[in-house]
Order: structure tokens, then sequence, then C-alpha cells
């Protein structure tokens, strides 16, 4: 696509039922897309279905959690060499129709996130997990400088530089794939901008309502947030984000 | 006098156990070198707790018998917050060894033909069936 080597991440647990088909998608509608499924530790056949399906299969042999598989991603596009990596999730959620906008977008930025809450779709939420995410929201877009809706989101893409970095650091904890991983990248310098997308309905799996839950949401939200702000960050990790050669194509001046 | 009994026989139990497991080769060097130190501190004050008394008078506390509870309190603490970083630090390891292992077992997969467990049947609604567009 665009001449750019560019793989999809799909890190998946247990999610045997949903990869067939969003797989699919992929295939038919970003021809030259090279997809990789990372296996959680699943006990089901998510491997199976995924080769079936003629993606690539990265199998971990325990579950890590998102962080854990995600870190693997990177490793394996930045060992084969590819020039942006997307993550999409395996439960059906996202919509690979909206990658060529992440890609447009990712001229401009090292890492581009697809977003709701900003025009497209028609998701709603309420009490404690919305103060959460707004409290995210607020935070985020301050320390990235850009206006943020959705930090959480997991539909994100990132150049050659942020694999690098990524494959070097991403952190396995809770929140660690979205929100931790975004303030140490914003931290060591790359830029972060978002573009709106709609989410569907999950295939498989059902968001929680209940407020108990999200009031604990809440709380851990805060304190990841507050560790990812003190936690230093390792001198290569900084190195990395300011070595010059593979600065994202700014292309957006001479368009106009 | 009951005092030293407890103290005494739970001094030396300790001991003898820190030195059966390093005998046994079940605890690693830097562990011993703390766990022995610990060891040979209060096996001794077992047997004369009351030993402490006059410098626990001038720190401001009460008795010696409190100065040993304090300060074994803050070496369990530590003892223990020692074991997370620990913890964290192996986790960190392993999670890396894991990747290592997923990337190798990719490749060997991949070029290798390393062998892998194929689905027996078709899978229901294919991808096959929806590529084409």
């Amino acid at each position: 696509m665009d001449g750019r080597k560019i793989l999809v991440i799909l890190p998946a647990w247990n999610e045997a039922e949903g990869l067939p088909g969003i797989l699919g998608e992929i295939r038919s509608q970003l021809p030259g897309v090279d997809t990789l499924v990372v296996d959680d530790g699943s006990t089901d056949r998510t491997a199976e279905v995924a080769a079936a399906a003629g993606s690539a299969v990265a199998r971990l042999p325990y579950n890590l959690g998102v962080g854990g598989a995600m870190r693997l991603g990177y490793r394996y596009a930045h060992l084969h060499g590819y020039d942006v990596a997307i993550q999409i999730d395996s439960d059906g959620q996202h919509d690979p129709s909206y990658v060529p906008l992440l890609l447009e977008k990712l001229n401009e930025a090292d890492l581009v996130i697809g977003a709701r809450f900003d025009g497209e779709g028609d998701y709603k939420v309420r009490g404690p997990r919305k103060w959460a995410m707004g409290l995210l929201s607020t935070v985020l877009s301050r320390i990235t400088r850009t206006r943020l809706t959705d930090t959480t989101s997991g539909f994100r893409a990132c150049n050659r530089k942020l694999i690098e970095f990524f494959a070097t650091w991403y952190p396995v904890e809770y929140l660690g794939d979205t929100v931790e991983s975004m303030v140490g990248a914003a931290r060591c310098g790359f830029t972060v901008r978002q573009v709106p997308v709609a989410m569907r309905e999950r295939t498989t799996g059902r968001p929680s309502a209940s407020p108990f839950k999200a009031m604990i949401y809440l709380a851990r939200a805060g304190l990841v947030l507050l560790l990812a702000m003190i936690r230093r960050m390792p001198d290569n990790l900084r190195a990395i984000a300011e070595s010059k050669d593979e600065s994202p194509v700014r292309e957006l001046a001479l368009k106009g | 006098m009951q005092l030293t009994v407890i103290t005494s026989i739970t001094g030396v139990l300790v001991l003898v156990y820190i030195l059966e497991l390093l005998r046994r080769q079940q605890l690693r060097e830097k562990y011993a070198a703390i766990w022995l130190g610990i060891g040979l501190v209060v096996a001794p004050l077992g047997f004369v707790p009351r030993v402490l008394d006059s410098t626990a008078r001038r720190l401001g506390i009460a008795s010696g018998v409190s100065l040993v509870l304090f300060a074994g309190f803050v070496l369990v603490l530590l003892v223990c917050l020692h074991l997370s970083w620990e913890a964290s630090r192996l986790e960190a390891e392993t999670r890396t060894l894991s990747e290592e292992v997923a990337l190798l077992r990719a490749h060997l997969v991949a070029h290798h033909g390393y062998p892998e467990p194929r689905p027996q049947a078709q899978v229901e609604g294919s991808v096959d069936s929806e590529v084409g567009a």
C-alpha cells in the first residue's frame, strides 16, 4: 500500500470465533497489507484459525496481556523491517476501512489513534466510567499537546521509529497498552494525533456496565496516569526517539 | 526467665534452618549472606534478650525487646520490598523470554516446517469464501 510495508497486529486471546471475520475484512479491504495474529496464550483454536485464514501467527507460551502481546507484535514488525504497524482488536470492534485514514494522518504524526467521541459513531458512556475517560482525555491531551477524546482506544497506527521504540519498551500492566504507552511515547518527544472513527459492536465479549467496576476503573486509571507521569524513561529509549534517520515524512506543507 | 527460653530456642532454630537451606544449596549466595548475617545476630540475642536494654534506653526506647521488635519489623519490611523488586525483575525477564520463544517459533513455522497444530476440518465462515473482492 503506497510503497510502505505495512503490518496489522491483532492481539488475540481466545478469539477463534471473531478472527476469521476480521482477517477476511482486512484482506479484502487492505490488499498488500500483512497481518500478524499474536496468540496471547489462548486455550481455544485461535492460532489454528488465524493460520488457516492465511495470517502470520506468533504464539506466546502463556498469557501476558495486551501489552505483552503488542510488544511481541512490535518486535516482529521491527525484526521484519515494517514501515508502519497498525493495531486492531481481533474482536471485530475496529473497522479496517478506517485504516487508510490512519495511514494518511501518519504523515504528520508518529502515533495515530482511531478515536471515538469525535463526531463519528454514537457510542455513549455515563457515570464514573465517563469521569475516568474524561480525566484520561484531559491529562493526555495536555501531555501530547493535541485534542484526544478516546485515550483507551486500541485502534492505532505508528511509524518506523515508534515501532523500534515500542519493540524495546511497551508496558504490560493495566492500561499500559493504551494510556501508559502513549504517555511514554509523548514524553520522549513523539507526536500523537487522532482521527475520528466509529466503533462497532464487539462480535465477541461484552463491556461491563457495573458502576462499582467503573469506580475501580476510575481509581486504577488515576494510578496508572500518576505512575506514567513520574516513571523515569531509560536513556536508550530517549536515544531512539531522538535519532534522526526515520522521521515521519512531512508532506503536509507541500500539499498546502 | 521464660522469655529467654523461648527466644533462645527460636534463635537457634532459625540459624539451623538457614544453615540447612544453605547446605542443600536451596538459597542463592546473595540471599545467603543476608540471612546468615540475620541468623548470627538473632541467635545470640535469643540467649541474652536484655543485653540491648542500655542501648535501647539511650535511643529513647523503653526496653531492648522493643528495640529488637522494631528493628525486626523494619528488616522484614525491607526484605518484602526486595522480594517484590525481584519478582518484578523476574517477570520482566520471563516476558522477554516468552516473546523470544514466540518470535523463534513463528520463524521456524514460516521457514523451516516446524510442526504447528493445523485445523482438521475447515473452520466455519472461513476467509476463503469472503476474499475475492
